[in-house]
């Protein structure tokens, strides 16, 4: 399908889309390393909001500047963003996560010149009133300081339309990750990977016409294609992936191939950026500000101690998962840390997991692959 | 021959810091209370080396503090045993080791002290790392005890009004915290007291931290992360701020008779990040070997280094800013411009970046102060891979072979 061509065309090579994209249309663009960053703001300024995940391509570069005990996603947006990958950007958006991307914010306008620079430092703690108060007034300013460094005027209205529209794209993301959960078979993980990639590399007016085609075409498909055979014909195992960000498209195939299939995910790059409708009723800037700390917590962040665990078990549970995939990158303390408490609690819920660790890009190799079908075949055993 | 000998005792003998028999047993008496609190009746709250203490001790909490139990488990050398059962329970190797000792030792009272005392609250103050937040949670739900957290937004290049506003209103939540915590109401006036005594207790690190200046430095940086101890543990006590009035005297004395801390100080060095622990001796005997004194670091002045936001006239509100803005919550460049304060006001002739495997706030950017300092100070640097907590990151020869190229290095820039 021609949609789902052009969405792996953009996931295999983000940066010469967006690169094309600006020469073609004139839009600038605005980059960010974070789900929390507000698109709704970047894009009613004008620009069209770029997720920076770092190729790497010159990863060296950037050991000049981080130890080898930083995660490959830091280390490859550094060295994109040195070795002139990044030359499309008009900017660049650090909402307050981790401790390296924290550096990686200060690395970035010390030893680079992409104009804007802004730091989003967003509230750690996502509940109660003080949070909200203060979530709300972050992005106020951060209007204001788009609306001055760039000589522009954001209005409310504006802000409110592009938010509608990002609504109508969560929406219709939810539709298709609802599709999934009932017929696993209906879109290949790979696929579902360059539509996400998609999402956070295109304009939005343009990626909802296409994810509208794509919902069409796949939900007159007929009787959707329901389970594909797995291993040797079985019914392949129904999958929950958590996680951080996973870039990798092979990272699905190698679980399809291994007879399993994902039906769910508790990723950054997937699920957790979209949880969250915005409310259009109100002071607009107030409502994004909500939806941002209501969406499913990313664990540097704080909601109550045991919110993500609980999430993330009825998550599983909802969508008869058989086992859990943690998928981390190496060097990701607040994925890290939360790791043994949630695969105990599954545990304890009858639910099993298993934990793969990846250097930037997931190399399904001999003993990745030796542990999946070990993992999958005792998930059939069960 | 023996005569000699003893000359050598004399000498070592004379440079010994006398206040540390007082440390120690001001240490001792400490954590035995700590350890008794719940024969006593008093509560213990668990909270960051970085978070504001000042509350607990007005309210008659005892602070207790995992990084420092983390420092002791390091340096007892139990730090590579403890982080190996962290891996067990499934915690990476890569994570922060002070972390991971201490929730490794807490479900067998593990390291050096058996355990720490169980906490009633955990105070958290996301300061000086995120790390902190996920240890601190994983702690709360294990010993089912409420957790306070302070958000300190960083600032990259300066603090926002907006910041400023969330911590003051979170300092107010801190104190409502503790109130229905303790159940009782939070005292005002012995607030200000504490307030007082914390300002001074700093005030006074800071003088002694200031006497090494002098030429020879009368104690080194290995001295300081021995001493830093009361002021991170029990800032705002009388206790705190006694001692480091004696220790100052001690360390006048020495600098009027005369006393380094090396023996031929003839090389001036300061030190960027956490000590390692399990390794303290063993650096200071190979610097002392070469003539070289760790003068200054980044890490003890941290306790420090914010009064100028204090207001003393109104500890509690002026506390938003100062424990917003430590070395740790700053941008690297700013960072960076410390170092060079540092440089400049120890009279530094290389700079010893410990790259610490467990500190990545700490750590990353260190190889961009290494260049800022080089072009704006011709001050040469040198790195050590290791981590604070767990030996077995740590390579003794390598690490020989550095500093000695290092000094060498600098000893031909700097001939005697």
């Amino acid at each position: 399908m021609e949609t789902l061509e052009k969405f792996h065309e953009i996931a295999r090579d983000p940066f010469s889309f967006a690169r094309a994209a600006k020469a073609a249309g004139g839009m600038n663009i605005m980059g960010y390393v974070c789900s929390y960053a507000p698109i709704e703001i970047i894009s009613a300024a004008g620009f069209l909001p770029f997720r920076i995940f770092g190729q790497g391509k010159n990863s060296e570069k950037a050991d000049a500047h981080l130890q080898s005990y930083c995660c490959g996603h830091v280390r490859n947006a550094l060295s994109d963003a040195i070795s002139g990958e990044l030359d499309f950007l008009d900017g660049t958006i650090f909402p307050h996560t981790c401790d390296s991307i924290q550096r990686l914010s200060d690395l970035w306008r010390m030893n680079t010149d992409f104009g804007f620079h802004y730091d989003l430092v967003v509230p750690v703690k996502v509940s109660g009133e003080n949070a909200e108060k203060y979530m709300t007034a972050v992005l106020r300013r951060f209007r204001n300081e788009l609306e001055s460094a760039f000589q522009i005027e954001i209005s409310d209205d504006k802000i409110r339309a592009a938010a509608d529209k990002y609504n109508r794209i969560r929406s219709g993301l939810k539709r298709l990750y609802a599709l999934r959960l009932e017929s696993p078979g209906a879109i290949s993980g790979s696929d579902m990977h360059a539509a996400l990639r998609a999402f956070m590399s295109m304009d939005p007016d343009r990626f909802l016409d296409m994810l509208e085609a794509l919902m069409k075409h796949l939900e007159a498909s007929g009787p959707l294609a329901g389970e594909r055979d797995g291993q040797d014909g079985a019914t392949p195992k129904r999958l929950m992936i958590s996680g951080g960000i996973c870039d990798s498209p092979d990272f699905y195939s190698f679980i399809e191939e291994a007879g399993g299939v994902v039906v769910q995910d508790d990723l950054c790059s997937g699920s957790r950026s979209f949880s969250e409708q915005i409310d259009l009723n109100g002071d607009i800037i107030e409502s994004i500000g909500k939806s941002y700390l209501k969406r499913i917590v990313c664990p540097s962040k704080h909601d109550d101690l045991y919110a993500r665990g609980n999430r993330l078990l009825e998550s599983a549970k909802k969508a008869k998962a058989d086992g859990v995939v943690f998928i981390f990158l190496k060097f990701c303390d607040p994925h890290l840390f939360d790791y043994p408490w949630l695969r105990n609690l599954l545990k304890e819920n009858g639910i099993d997991s298993i934990m793969f660790e990846m250097e930037d890009k997931f190399l399904p190799d001999g003993p990745f692959k030796t542990r999946m079908e070990a993992f999958l075949e005792m998930a059939r055993n069960r | 021959m023996a005569g000699h000998g003893e000359k050598e005792d004399s000498k070592k003998q004379r440079r010994k810091i006398k206040s540390v028999a007082k440390m120690k047993e001001i240490m001792t008496t400490y954590y035995i209370e700590a350890k008794t609190a719940r024969e006593t009746g008093k509560k213990v709250a668990w909270i960051t080396s970085g978070g504001p203490v000042e509350p607990l001790i007005a309210m008659d909490v005892i602070p207790v503090y995992p990084e420092n139990h983390g420092a002791m488990i390091g340096a007892s050398k139990m730090g590579g045993d403890l982080c190996e059962k962290s891996e067990q329970m499934g915690y990476s190797p890569d994570l922060c080791s002070y972390a991971c000792a201490d929730i490794a030792a807490a479900p067998i009272n593990g390291g050096p002290i058996g355990g720490l005392p169980e906490p009633d609250m955990l105070i958290c103050c996301n300061n000086i790392c995120g790390s902190v937040l996920k240890w601190y949670e994983i702690q709360a739900r294990h010993f089912n005890a409420p957790l306070f957290i302070l958000d300190t937004p960083i600032s990259h290049v300066d603090f926002s009004k907006e910041a400023h506003d969330y911590v003051r209103n979170q300092i107010r939540d801190y104190i409502a915290f503790l109130e229905k915590e303790c159940g009782k109401s939070f005292d005002y006036d012995r607030m200000n007291d504490v307030g007082r005594l914390s300002i001074e207790g700093q005030r006074l690190w800071q003088a002694v931290l200031d006497t090494t200046a002098n030429r020879p430095s009368p104690m080194s940086a290995f001295d300081a992360f021995f001493h830093l101890a009361l002021i991170v543990t029990l800032r705002g006590t009388q206790e705190a701020t006694d001692y480091y009035k004696t220790l100052l005297a001690e360390m006048k004395t020495r600098i009027k008779d005369g006393i380094g801390a090396v023996e031929n100080e003839t090389y001036r060095l300061l030190w960027d990040n956490l000590p390692i622990w399990s390794k303290t001796k063993w650096l200071s005997e190979k610097f002392s070997s070469l003539n070289a004194c760790l003068v200054a670091d980044t890490y003890t002045s941290a306790w420090c280094g914010t009064m100028k936001y204090i207001d003393e006239t109104d500890f509690l509100e002026s506390m938003a800013q100062a424990y917003s803005r430590v070395h740790l919550n700053i941008g690297t460049d700013q960072m960076a411009e410390t170092v060079i304060e540092m440089i400049d006001k120890y009279h530094i002739d290389g700079l010893v970046v410990h790259s610490n495997r467990s500190c990545k706030p700490y750590s990353f950017g260190q190889y961009d102060i290494l260049d800022i300092v080089r072009k704006k100070r011709g001050v040469p640097g040198m790195v050590i891979e290791a981590d604070m907590v767990d030996e077995r990151s740590f390579s003794e020869s390598q690490v020989e072979t550095r500093i000695d190229a290092f000094m060498e290095m600098i000893g031909a820039a700097k001939p005697v």
